[in-house]
Parts: C-alpha cells; sequence; structure tokens
C-alpha cells in the first residue's frame, strides 16, 4: 500500500534525487470489504510512545516575531467558528456570523475565518447572515454527534443541510461499526453522503476519542480518503476526548502518505478541546513539518473551535502592540 | 496534481530567530583549578582557552594542571576520604548530593547556555536532556547513599578510595554527573578531568559545590588536555579509573593500569545498530533513526550509526528518511528551533571529513543535505551513506559525527549476524510491531544496551556500558554502584 516506486539516485545527491517524491496518482478502488480490509491492515503501525515524543519535541518549536505574526494570522483564517448547542438561536448564529466576517472590527487587517458551523435548521440563518462573505457555511449532519440512525435519515439531514445551503459538510463515521470491524458499512455511508454532497466539500469525523488507538485512528483516515472526503475531522467534541496533537499528527501522516499514492491532497480539520493561541500554533508547527506548505491554508488544515478566536486575536493585538488588550476588548461571541 | 504540486514545500513558515538568552551566564574571563575546595592557580601557570565551536570566539582561558597540580589534587581527595566522607554517614551524603542536585536544577538555565556554548550541541537539547538528566543522576544516586546495604553486594559493602575521572567532550555535564553522582554515593573521593574542549559546565559544578558547602577535597577538578588524564591515570594514590572516550585512549588506560592495584571502568566507542523490520512503525522509525544518529550531531558513544534494514522497506525507508533529513534544522546551536548544532572541534571536524570522504570513495552512495552551513564555526551536513557493505571503512569505523550508513538484510539471523560483525559492543536497537522477534534478536545481540521501538533512551535508573571493545563496567542503576564499591 504505502510502497512506492524505487528511488533512483545519482551518487551525491546534495538534496536532489532522493526527496523527489513519486506520485503514482494511482486508482484507488475499493471493491470490497474483503480488500478494503486487507488494505487498511496492510498500513504501518503506529508506535504510541514515539509518536507522543515526536509531538512533545514539536511542541518546543518557537515561533517569535514576524512567524508568530504570521501563524496567528493563518490561524484565524482556518477557525469553522462553531456553535453546536441545543440552545442555538437564530439570534446567537447572526451574532457569529458578525464575529467570522469580521473578527476585529478595529482592525480590517484581520482575515476572516473560513466557516461558521452550525446544526443544519440553522443554515438558512448563517447563509443569510453571511452573504456577500467570503466565509463558508459549514453544517454538521448524519445524526451528529452520535450518527446512531439509519442511512435514509442520515442522507435527509444532509439534503436538508444543503438545499439551506451549506458550502460544507460535516459527517461522523458509524463508529459502533467500525470497532466491531464492519468497514465495509462504514465505507459506504461515506460514499453515499460524498455523493449526496456534489460539490459541497465533506469533512469526515472520526471521533477519534471513540476510536481510542493510534492505529485505529490511521486506518479510519485511509477508510474516509478512500470513500471520498475531503477533509478528515479528529472529533464531535462532544465526548471526552477531543482534538489532541498526536491524534493530529497521526492524521497528518495519513494525508500525507494518501497524497503520494493518490495524487489528491486531503484536509485535515481538528476540532474540540483548541483554546488558546499557543495550542492552535503548536497544530500549525505539526502541520508545517509533517505535510508542509499546501496544508498551511484554509482549504486543507481547519480548526473548529468557539473561544480559541478571542485568544488568537488577544495574541494578535499584544504582539502588534507589546501590551495585552482589556478582556472585554472583543465581543464574547 | 502536478508533481511540482506535490512537491513538499516543507519549512513553508520560516521560523524567525528564537535565541536562548545569554543573560543568565557570567562567565569569568579565567578559571583555576578546583583543588582542595578552592580555586587556585596551576603550579606552573599555563592556560589555554576553550572557545565557542559555532563561532570560534573565546569564551574563557582556563588552567593546564600539571603533574604536580595532579598530586595536590590527589593528595587532598586522600584527606577528604580519610578524614571525611569515607566516615560519614550515608544519610549525610545524601544530603551534600540531593543538595548538588537541586542547585542543577535552580541553575539549569545557565548550565544549559553554558554547555551549548562550550560544546556546540543545539540548546533544545542541552536544555532537555543534558541538564536535566545530570540533575537526575545525582538525585537518583542520593537516593543509595544510605541503603548500600541493600544494593545486592552484600552488607556494610567498602568505597574503593580515591576514584580518577576521565571524561568526553560529547555531554560534558551529564558525564560528570554520571562519574560523579555513583562515586560519591558510595563514599569515594574524585579527581575528575573534564574534556579540554569542554572544561565550562565541569567548572561552573565547582561552583555549585561551593554553594552546597560539599567538605573541601571531595571533588577535585583538573582541566587540561590528554598529559593531565595520564597523570591522573598513573598517580599511585589512586585506587579507581573511570574512563569514558575513544577506545584507542582506552586501551592505553587499561596498559597503563595493568599490574597495578586501580579498579577500571571504561566506556568507550560503538558502532550501534538499529535494526529495522519490515513490519516497524515506519513514521517512528524515521524519528528513531533520526534521533539515533543525528542526536548531538552524532558525537554519541551509543549512536545508532549503522542502519540496518530489510531489504523489503529499504527503498521506501530511504526515501522518507532523506525527505526528514533534509528538513532538519542546522545552524545557530543558541537557537531553540535548532535541531543540529556544530561539530565540536575542528580536529573532529577533520576526522568525520576524512571518513566520510573514504565512503565516497570506496563506492558508498552519499546524500547530504542541502541545508545552508553557516560559514565561521565547524559544521558538517547530516549525510546518509546507502549502497554500505560490511567491509567499507564507514560501516566499522566510529565516526563520532552526523553520518549514518545503510547497510540491508534478508532475514532475522541474518540481522543480528550483521549488527554484531563489529568489534564494539555499545548499543543497538530493534524495530518491529512483533514483540517475540525483538526479543529473539535482543537475546543474540552482543551489545550492553538494546532498545526496543526507540533509541537513545537514557534514565539514571538503567545500566549503560558496553562489552568487547567498547568496554566494561556499568553506569547507571544499582549496577552502576559496584564500579565504586569494593566488591
Amino acid at each position: 500500500m504505502s510502497k512506492v516506486s524505487s528511488t533512483t539516485s545519482s551518487s551525491v545527491a546534495r538534496g536532489g534525487a532522493y526527496v523527489t517524491l513519486a506520485p503514482r496518482n494511482e486508482v484507488l478502488e475499493v471493491e470490497s470489504e474483503a480488500q478494503l480490509r486487507t488494505l487498511l491492515s496492510s498500513l504501518s503501525g503506529v508506535d504510541a510512545v514515539g509518536l507522543e515524543a515526536r509531538v512533545a519535541k514539536l511542541s518546543t518549536r518557537s515561533l517569535k516575531q514576524s512567524t508568530k505574526l504570521t501563524a496567528l494570522d493563518l490561524a484565524i483564517s482556518m477557525v469553522d467558528l462553531t456553535t453546536l448547542e441545543g440552545a442555538d438561536t437564530p439570534g446567537r448564529v447572526r451574532s457569529l456570523c458578525h464575529k467570522a466576517r469580521r473578527p476585529d472590527p478595529h482592525d480590517a487587517a484581520v482575515p476572516n475565518v473560513a466557516a461558521v458551523c452550525v446544526y443544519p435548521d440553522l443554515v438558512s440563518v448563517a447563509r443569510d447572515a453571511l452573504a456577500g462573505s467570503r466565509v463558508a457555511v459549514a453544517s454538521v449532519a448524519t445524526a451528529f454527534p452520535s450518527g446512531r440512525a439509519s442511512l435514509a435519515v442520515k442522507l435527509a439531514d444532509v439534503r436538508e443541510a444543503l438545499a439551506a445551503g451549506a458550502d460544507e459538510i460535516d459527517m461522523v463515521i458509524d463508529r459502533g461499526a467500525f470497532l466491531a470491524g464492519r468497514l465495509g458499512r462504514v465505507f459506504e455511508e461515506i460514499v453515499a453522503v460524498k455523493a449526496e454532497c456534489g460539490a459541497a466539500r465533506l469533512k469526515v469525523i472520526l471521533e477519534t476519542g471513540e476510536l481510542v488507538t493510534y492505529d485505529n485512528v490511521r486506518r479510519a483516515s485511509w477508510l474516509a480518503m478512500l470513500a471520498g472526503a475531503d477533509f478528515i475531522k479528529t472529533s464531535t467534541g462532544k465526548v471526552g476526548v477531543n482534538a489532541t496533537l498526536p491524534f493530529a499528527l497521526v492524521m497528518l501522516e495519513a494525508v500525507r502518505d494518501f497524497a503520494e499514492v493518490a495524487g489528491r491532497p486531503v484536509g485535515v480539520k481538528v476540532a474540540g478541546g483548541v483554546r488558546n493561541a499557543k495550542d492552535a500554533l503548536r497544530y500549525l508547527v505539526v502541520v508545517n513539518e509533517t505535510v508542509g506548505a499546501r496544508w498551511l491554508s484554509a482549504d486543507y488544515f481547519r480548526v473548529g473551535a468557539s473561544s480559541l478566536l478571542n485568544d488568537l486575536l488577544m495574541q494578535r493585538y499584544k504582539q502588534r502592540r507589546g501590551v495585552y488588550p482589556r478582556s472585554d476588548e472583543f465581543s464574547g461571541d | 496534481m502536478s508533481d511540482d504540486q506535490l512537491q513538499s514545500r516543507l519549512g513553508a513558515l520560516i521560523y524567525d530567530a528564537a535565541p536562548e538568552s545569554t543573560a543568565s551566564v557570567q562567565l569569568r574571563s579565567h578559571y583555576g583549578l578546583y583543588v582542595d575546595g578552592v580555586f587556585r592557580d596551576g603550579a606552573e601557570n599555563q592556560h589555554f582557552v576553550t572557545i565557542n565551536p559555532a563561532t570560534e570566539e573565546t569564551l574563557a582561558s582556563v588552567t593546564q594542571a600539571s603533574a604536580h597540580d595532579v598530586d595536590l589534587a590527589v593528595r587532598a581527595a586522600r584527606r577528604a576520604y580519610d578524614d571525611v566522607w569515607s566516615t560519614m554517614p550515608g544519610a549525610e551524603r545524601a544530603k551534600y548530593l540531593f543538595r548538588v542536585a537541586r542547585l542543577i536544577q535552580e541553575r539549569a538555565r545557565e548550565l544549559a547556555v553554558v554547555e551549548t556554548l562550550d560544546n556546540g550541541k543545539p540548546i533544545r537539547e542541552s536544555r532537555d536532556v543534558d541538564i536535566p538528566l545530570a540533575a537526575a543522576h545525582f538525585f537518583y544516586y542520593a537516593g543509595w547513599a544510605d541503603k548500600l546495604d541493600f544494593a545486592g553486594f552484600g552488607p556494610a559493602p567498602k568505597p574503593l578510595g580515591v576514584a580518577g575521572q576521565i571524561i568526553p567532550w560529547n555531554f560534558p555535564l551529564m558525564m560528570a554527573a554520571w562519574k560523579l553522582a555513583p562515586a560519591l554515593a558510595a563514599g569515594n573521593t574524585c579527581v575528575l578531568k573534564p574534556a579540554e574542549t569542554t572544561p565550562l559546565t565541569a567548572l561552573l559544578l565547582a561552583e555549585i559545590f561551593e554553594q552546597a558547602e560539599l567538605p573541601a577535597g571531595v571533588v577535585n577538578i583538573l582541566t587540561g588536555d590528554g598529559s593531565v588524564g595520564a597523570a591522573i591515570v598513573d598517580h599511585p594514590g589512586i585506587d579507581k579509573i573511570a574512563f569514558t572516550g575513544s577506545t584507542e585512549v582506552g586501551r592505553q588506560i587499561q596498559r597503563h593500569v595493568a599490574g597495578s592495584s586501580k579498579h577500571l571502568t571504561l566506556e568507550l566507542g560503538g558502532k550501534g545498530a538499529n535494526i529495522v523490520f519490515d513490519d516497524a512503525p515506519l513514521d517512528e522509525v524515521v524519528e528513531g533513526i533520526i534521533d539515533g544518529i543525528f542526536f548531538n550531531q552524532g558525537h554519541v558513544c551509543c549512536a545508532g550509526s549503522r542502519l540496518l534494514v530489510q531489504e523489503t522497506i529499504e527503498d521506501e525507508l530511504l526515501r522518507r528518511l532523506t525527505r526528514r533529513v533534509e528538513q532538519l534544522r542546522v545552524g545557530d546551536p543558541l537557537d531553540k528551533n535548532t535541531d543540529v548544532g556544530a561539530i565540536n572541534s575542528a580536529a573532529q571536524l577533520a576526522r568525520v571529513e576524512e571518513i566520510t570522504a573514504s565512503g565516497e570513495l570506496e563506492g558508498a552512495t552519499r546524500f547530504s543535505s542541502s541545508c545552508p552551513l553557516p560559514e565561521k564555526g565547524f559544521w558538517f551536513a547530516p549525510t546518509i551513506f546507502s549502497n554500505v557493505s560490511q567491509s567499507q571503512r564507514v560501516a566499522r569505523e566510529e565516526i563520532f559525527g552526523p553520518v549514518l550508513s545503510v547497510l540491508n538484510f534478508r532475514t532475522p539471523d541474518e540481522a543480528v549476524a550483521k549488527a554484531n560483525n563489529t568489534t564494539y559492543g555499545l548499543a543497538c536497537g530493534v524495530w518491529s510491531e512483533k514483540g517475540s522477534r525483538t526479543m529473539w534478536v535482543a537475546e543474540r545481540l552482543r551489545a550492553g544496551v538494546v532498545w526496543a521501538n526507540t533509541y537513545n533512551r537514557f534514565d539514571p535508573a538503567s545500566p549503560f556500558g558496553g562489552v568487547r571493545q567498547s568496554g566494561f563496567g556499568r553506569e547507571g542503576g544499582r549496577q552502576g554502584l559496584e564500579a565504586y564499591l569494593d566488591v
């Protein structure tokens, strides 16, 4: 699976022959559950100790001055500003949309966020509030967050969100089926939702906190990408363990390897638990040093969050003016 | 998507310089010898300078000790042994060692910066590895000082007396801690000689001993070249020699000590093999190999300088490895984002260059990182030799630099045979997701240390040391006490 055409190298290759990637643009077609199982189990395992050590080392990277400013702006532009509460109202969603378009009303240089993420019934409100902006409307669907509904219900959920104007669909996988080894079922559901999405961007939520092991996360990442995901996403934000740096690293390694083999870059979204700028910058460092430049854009990396945005604005202010603003300098939502 | 788009453009987020502050450091312009509890001039008033290998700038002048100074230090150590240290209850010795450990932690920032300035290693490593491990060794052995009865060497084991300890330049403070902590815990007194090119943290450690009010003469620190080490080895008042360094010097020491009553432990060179089976966790393997050979610029006796990879994954692993090597940030050791620092000295750089040239002449395929190297100072780009055969020098000799030699194998037996086909026997790594195979291989490797799915991990509770031409004796753990007890 991860075998790549043999490397040809000259005798002294300073930064030359070895590092050229060799995309094969293979059409990876999954024809049966058995084939899918074979394919996923052929993936290299993950050593948890080594993975976490790598993340710890990357977390010591020190971003200073212009790097920090660039990274903070980049992080703001990657935010999927999210509200997924039972108590959400049209008023709250409109308020969030205003914030998304213009995170800092005093500074036009602050980029808009990537998207606003809401439940399907509030998509039309967000659509109206974001009209004329570059902010996308994302909607969770497929019986979010548990995914415990029939495929028909899940597809109806997706259709409704799309009909109301969603640009992006955040679906959940059937974790129960995955853990029971019914990989074909998980795969087919993603394929069906992807077909329903048409041109809309599909983000597939693995719910890493329920898959638990890194090996599972690597396999689920590949499964989702093979089934057509445009993004793979860590979490719903609704379980005990949400996005973590090690889970993100496993997923970034998967999209890197998948792009080499299949010739198609897949995005990664981390969601849940990313509350401050320091954490967000750590994710950007992991992106930077695992997959590189192409993924350092909102087209290929997102952070699903709500309170994070204000801390990014706060740190941006501090970085530019040397002092922290008053805590109520930025709107609560 | 075109090849061009797919081409990984790593490092797109350009990191601005993030230098560690040197404000915590106030080096003296000149350091004397630390003998009998005070800094004093050498008997012959000879000096030499220690430089920053990253810039070639002078850091400080230090004293070249003479045979007479060695004699003074050994006598001071003997007095301290007889009058104070050997008769002090273990629990009291422990108090001093705990105090030293805490002071190392308190002055950690300063020690890390000085280590990086004097040695050339990245601040990330001196800050996160060298200094914390040095403190950890003092903490660990402080705990043993009053429990020697239970160390497994019989009731009330006796110290040896005065220990002469000669340490290398690759982990200056950490090596000092590895030597001093067990010796002092066991009740010995010490004469320590740091390496000629990296004396500064040992001298700061002397300041810490002053701060800790360690009784005079318990530790004496003599700076200078190889002649000082030779004088320590030959001094009749020394009961024990502990040496870490090259196999060549280790041999000379063993000859000198032969026929005397001196105890000896040697921790010498190595040509460690990292054995990678085709079921290994590939991403972590890449990181492990990088840590194994490029940690501390490869100036590591247990470096994983030979990569033995199963042929079925050789191309894939090499491709990933070279991609990763291209990402290593080589440069200013004080920058917090630097991965690989400066070669410690002009002499070492010449040796690394000479042996890598031989690798090319002998037909191995060379890949060196295209990273830019600073103009001043001693630098060598991380390098990988592939298509290496067992008979080539790059596969046999210890390079002690950032140079990896890649060989392949087909079966576990062949992997073991190739790993063992070396005159050394310090460390090996085994990478596989199959535990039974890892154990099978580990049992057959002739090496003092075998790491499974990791490399270059150190802990004061874990014994470390070699077999064959990598030396004898263990440092660390309960076993490390044996080197300083009369058992």
